[in-house]
Order: C-alpha cells, then structure tokens, then sequence
C-alpha cells in the first residue's frame, strides 16, 4: 500500500504552477515552485515591477475569545496590547531556554480576533507550543493552515494591479505597512489583505479560502499584465529576503538561537510582563550576548552558501547561515553567527568558500539601498 | 530539452565532442535548467593533465553551486575565457558558445559515456 506521509502535499494552486512549467521542489512537505524561468528575473520583477508568489504552504491559527490577547501575549515577544485592531505585527515564539521556536506575523482582525502567521515548517510545532500555554488561559485556538490559500503580490507595481479587484471605497494604496483588512475582496469572502511581506517590497498578502484561490490567482495575474507581472518562486523570494537582511527560520533562527543574538531585540518586550522564555532572554541581556548574527557582504567574487565557515585571521569564528549571490548588488552576501567581539559594522572577516578564504566585510543591513 | 545526437554524456551532466584527439566540454541543457541562472564558471586548470573524472572547476548558480568533473583524460588546453563575461551564455546555449573546455586526449577516451539517447533515459 502506499505510505501518504512520504507524499508532498501541494497547495490548492499547484495545477497553475505545473502548467506554467515550474520547478517545483519539496518544501516543508509540500511540493513548492522554486523557480518558473529565472531565479534573476523573477528576483528583479519584484524589485523593479510586480511579482506573485503562492505562500499558501504558511500556516494560519485563528486565536480568538477573551483570552485571545492573554495568550497571544504568554506565547508572542513583542507586545500585543499595543496592536490596534487593523494593524499586524512580526513576532518571535520564544521557548522557556530563550531559543525561538518560531517568527511568526500576528494580525489583530478586530475586537478579540487574531491571527497568527507561522512558517510552514513549524505548523504543527507552533500549534502543539500554543496550545500547551493555552491549557491555563483558554482562548479558542483554530488552525485554518489547510483551508487558507496565501498569494503574496510583491513590488512597486503592487498597489495599481491590486486596486483593480478591490471592493469600491477601498483604497489600498492609503494602506500603510503592517495593516490587514478583512472582507469580501474580488468575490472572494471573508479574505484578508495584509501589507505584510518578506521580500522589502510594498507587498499585499492576499489569505482566501481555497474556493477562491485559482480565481485570484488569475485575476491577480490579468490584472497586473501591463505593468508586467510575473509568477515568482521560492528562489527568488529567498534572494529577495536576503538582500533585506530578513531571517529565515531554520537558516538564521532556530530553538538555539536567541531573539537577542539574531538582532530582534526590537521585537522583545521584556518590559510588557512575563511570557514564555522571558525570564531566560532577560538573564541572557544582564549577562550579555555572546554571539550576534551579521550581515556581510564578500569584498571580492564569491558566493557565501549556508555552511560554509566564518573565520578571523585564519581562526574560524561561526558558521554562515544564509548566503547568494545579490541580483540587485551582483555581489555576495550573506549572514552569520560571529562572537561579538567581531561583530561590529566594518569588521573584516573571511568566509572559506571550498577552503578558499575569500575577504568579507560586516555591514549594517539591508545589503540594497532603500 | 536540447539532447544533440552527435555529443557523449556525463551521469555528472557533461557533454563532450570528441574530434580526433581533441574534445569539448560543456554542461547539458538539463544541468543548466536545474542549476537556474548560471553567475560564475570557475576554471583555474588551464594546461593542467587531469584524469576522467577529476574535477575541472566548478559553476555557481544564484541558488547553488556545483563541480564540474572530467569526462575523458587529457589536458587542457583552452578555457571559454567569454564566459567570464557573460557566465549566462551557459543557459542561453549550453552546447554552442556555452562550451567551457578543450582537452587534448591522452588515449582512447573512457567507456563510461552515454550517447543521446542513453542520457535521456538516464534522466527517467
């Protein structure tokens, strides 16, 4: 008999990305396109135009009630309170050691309804970690991760392909960053349209009920042909991210890393109350840090890989925990864990690409002009 | 997907012609369409003697980077030097201008080429 749990799943749109000849790889157990023509172009699409990525593999939680806020507030860093209805915010889930068991977006719908956005790696992880602070609390905690289709429409050109399918009244260009509306948005109902995103472009994530997913898809794609928009994988959504300096988890956060050491501190509230792995952040801040994750840009040709070593003087330091090759830049870029001591902007440090040292520089990200 | 008849592949994806004592080297379509855009060829063994099999230098693509290895022993008597310039002449034409050596046999070239129709089956 076959073993379903060896096969990949695949979002509601995959149909769409195998017709139009994607490479599709599997992505935390789902088939994913990483690329449909080119990593570069898909890359300087969103850069210089409008791109359009399926992120439907993410994971959605719905936590709503009373206690919505008290447990959002338990297992988040940042501070809920202060997130008006209409606004979302990045946050880390700590765990009890100070580690991060993921980033994740928390979207304040409205009154006590919330939503988490978590990686699609850590679904059921974040799920069983919520859950286990809800026990005391109770809020009403639903995973809608299988049901929600995610298309995330990317670049400067984003607000003018959108605008077409929204509802009259509705100007999305008057969104500022972080705002989430919820509605009846291109016939789809009960949809939510997000300016959160991951790629340092004006972005609109657009989370549908799967009915309604390959409509929007279509009609997203109609709508943004005269400004040239064009289906964008997984590659270049990690370029994207990378020139920004955002993290990914699992590369450059994991449950070993603090939120302190991967330069998050600005999304950890230590002053809102107690919450999970509050008390171990706080001990790791009177003590002091370590290490620090930087950004570090390769003075000469090269492309630093995740793996590939950090060294000081001939001494290796850390590890590289991202790197590419920056379309935008066409230099190498990367990040990684260094002790502190060498981590300040315009340290010099070598990477060993295939035991060659290749001399590289720390820099203050994002690695592009914004 | 591009497969000439008239070239022998690689299970490491290269091609080669082999023109009397003289060979060229490249990678296949199929390498180039997995690697995804091609940003560096690095060949630093230019009059070097090399063994089937040894590595020649290495590709680097946005999303990965990948050794090139060998297909018959020789040495190596010329380098694309174009394609320092313009390393996405291996996408665009893996086996005309994307060519990336010339090797001068030493003996009979090594059994374990595929022809065309081989390497497609190879590919499943």
């Amino acid at each position: 008999m076959f073993n379903f749990s060896l096969m990949a799943k695949q979002t509601t749109l995959y149909p769409i990305h195998a017709q139009l000849g994607a490479k599709l790889i599997p992505f935390a157990g789902y088939d994913m396109p990483v690329r449909y023509q080119s990593d570069k172009q898909e890359h300087l699409a969103v850069r210089e135009r409008v791109g359009v990525f399926d992120v439907s593999h993410m994971g959605e939680f719905i936590i709503r009630g009373p206690k919505a806020l008290d447990l959002i507030q338990q297992v988040t860093s940042n501070d809920a309170s202060k997130l008006p209805a209409g606004k979302a915010q990045y946050s880390c889930l700590p765990n009890h050691e100070g580690g991060i068991v993921d980033d994740v977006i928390v979207y304040h719908i409205r009154d006590d309804q919330y939503m988490i956005v978590a990686n699609a790696a850590n679904i059921q992880k974040d799920w069983d970690w919520i859950s286990a602070s809800n026990q005391r609390i109770g809020a009403e905690m639903i995973d809608i991760s299988e049901k929600t289709s995610l298309i995330a429409v990317s670049g400067p050109k984003a607000d003018a392909t959108l605008q077409k399918l929204a509802p009259e009244g509705l100007d999305l260009a008057a969104f500022g960053t972080y705002q989430c509306w919820k509605g009846t948005f291109n016939g789809a109902e009960k949809s939510l349209i997000a300016t959160t995103g991951y790629t340092g472009e004006r972005t609109f994530e657009v989370f549908v009920w799967n009915e309604y997913a390959e409509q929007m898809w279509h009609d997203i794609m109609a709508a943004g042909e005269e400004f040239g928009i064009e289906p964008c994988g997984l590659g270049a959504r990690d370029t994207l991210r990378l020139e920004m300096g955002y993290m990914l988890y699992g590369n450059d956060i994991n449950d070993t890393t603090s939120p302190l050491e991967a330069g998050l501190g600005w999304i950890t509230k230590l002053k809102k109350g107690p919450f999970n792995g509050s008390e171990a952040i706080a001990k790791l801040k009177t003590e002091g840090l370590q290490r620090k994750l930087v950004a570090f840009k390769l003075k000469t040709r090269g492309i630093p890989r995740s793996g590939y070593e950090i060294a000081k003087d001939g001494q290796v330091i850390g590890t590289v925990t991202s790197g590419s090759l920056s379309p935008v830049l066409n230099e190498g870029v990367g990040m990684g864990y260094v002790p502190v001591e060498h981590s300040a902007v315009g340290t010099e440090l070598e990477i060993r690409i295939r035991n060659k040292p290749v001399p590289a520089e720390v820099v203050r990200p994002p690695f592009i002009p914004r | 997907m591009k497969l000439p008849e008239d070239l022998l592949y690689t299970k490491d994806h290269e091609w080669v012609r082999i023109e009397g004592d003289m060979a060229t080297v490249g990678i296949t379509d199929f390498a180039q369409g997995e690697l995804g855009d091609i940003v560096y060829v690095e060949i630093e063994t230019l009059d070097e003697t090399l063994e089937a099999n040894e590595v020649f230098g290495s590709v680097e693509a946005v999303k990965t980077v990948s050794d090139l290895y060998m297909p018959v022993s020789g040495t190596i008597v010329e380098i694309n030097g174009a394609l320092e310039e313009a390393p996405e002449t291996v996408n665009s034409d893996p086996y005309g201008e994307g060519w990336m050596i010339k090797i001068k046999l030493n003996g009979e070239p090594a059994g374990d080429l595929m022809t065309a129709d081989e390497y497609a089956k190879s590919l499943g």
